[in-house]
């Protein structure tokens, strides 16, 4: 099991919900992919087309619900959205993500550690969204981070685990959670952020812009399964020298 | 009178509470957070927090994002 601050998750897959075509399709790849956190957004209703509502498609407690600060440029708006999040109901959990270049979509470390000061006073339970710099994720950790959020790639880039070496560090010397965020493509490049000790995976663009998403979340699922199952099992060593699997021994016959 | 609500003028005949007026808009008051003035209105004060002429609202609520 998961434990994030005092709540427990079987499931170390999170789902974003953006992008999905429908909220009918998005409903199913959450169900499919067994997930039990979710990132939501918070925007303006656009009062001439309101469209659906997410809570009405997802809502009623089947989910987790992780609310975003996507789309503060600063640790101002970020706070202002949190404190939204909260009165919206999205209870006091707190995806806190700081992003001021929309072409890079890049986290903003200094306005991240700012926020998190602030909202963790406040009575946030935050998880940052941060570039993978293990220095900047010990700082928050002492700052009172419930988990770290650093990214693999870019967001929706499907690029991968671009940031192991650093992802790697990371996990080896934070007491909260890790939750790898950001960049993961395919199930395999879960499975692996999983193998390398991840906590959890955050998994969006992948999923909802699949040619199937509920099959892809399932995908999703299984590998998130099998990658923790790998690295509690204990990988075996790697080495540059071949290590015979067969006996060597026992061939006198041959020769 | 008149209220702006998200960056859009609007006519109203009448104060309105806010429960009232977000239901008129066919949104549902459970999911929807309402900002006046910049000032955060808590849910349970929707029934009892009249739309004042000039008032700047925002109506805000959670959408797919990851």
């Amino acid at each position: 099991m998961l434990t994030i601050a005092d709540k427990t998750f079987a499931s170390r897959l999170f789902v974003g919900t953006g992008k999905f075509s429908s909220s009918d399709i998005m409903r199913q790849a959450l169900e499919a992919s067994e997930c039990e956190m979710v990132t939501v957004a918070l925007r303006r209703v656009e009062l001439d087309d309101p469209g659906d509502d997410i809570m009405q498609a997802i809502g009623g407690g089947r989910f987790f619900f992780l609310p975003n600060t996507a789309g503060a440029r600063d640790a101002m708006e970020a706070v202002r959205l949190a404190r939204l999040a909260r009165a919206a109901g999205g209870g006091n959990w707190l995806k806190l993500e700081v992003t001021p270049d929309p072409r890079t979509l890049l986290p903003d470390p200094v306005e991240t550690l700012k926020a998190a000061e602030e909202l963790v006073r406040d009575g946030f339970v935050v998880l940052p969204y941060i570039n993978a710099d293990p220095v900047l994720a010990l700082r928050l950790q002492e700052a009172g981070a419930a988990a770290v959020m650093p990214l693999g790639a870019p967001i929706g880039t499907n690029r991968g685990l671009l940031t192991r070496p650093l992802l790697e560090i990371i996990i080896e010397q934070l007491e909260v959670p890790v939750v790898v965020d950001a960049g993961i493509g395919t199930p395999s490049q879960a499975a692996a952020a999983m193998e390398m000790g991840a906590d959890a995976v955050l998994v969006n663009t992948a999923i909802a812009v699949a040619g199937d998403p509920v099959a892809m979340a399932a995908a999703f699922g299984q590998a998130v399964i099998a990658g923790r199952r790998a690295y509690k099992a204990g990988l075996g060593a790697i080495s540059c020298r071949a290590a015979a699997s067969s006996p060597q021994t026992g061939l006198e016959f041959l020769r | 009178m008149k209220i702006i609500v998200n960056g859009e003028e609007r006519l109203l005949e009448a104060e309105v509470v806010v429960a009232d007026y977000v239901q008129s808009l066919d949104l549902d008051p459970e999911t929807v957070v309402v900002e006046i003035d910049g000032r955060i209105i808590t849910r349970h004060d929707y029934q009892s927090t009249l739309l004042l002429d000039g008032a700047e609202v925002e109506l805000i609520r959670f959408i797919g994002g990851g």
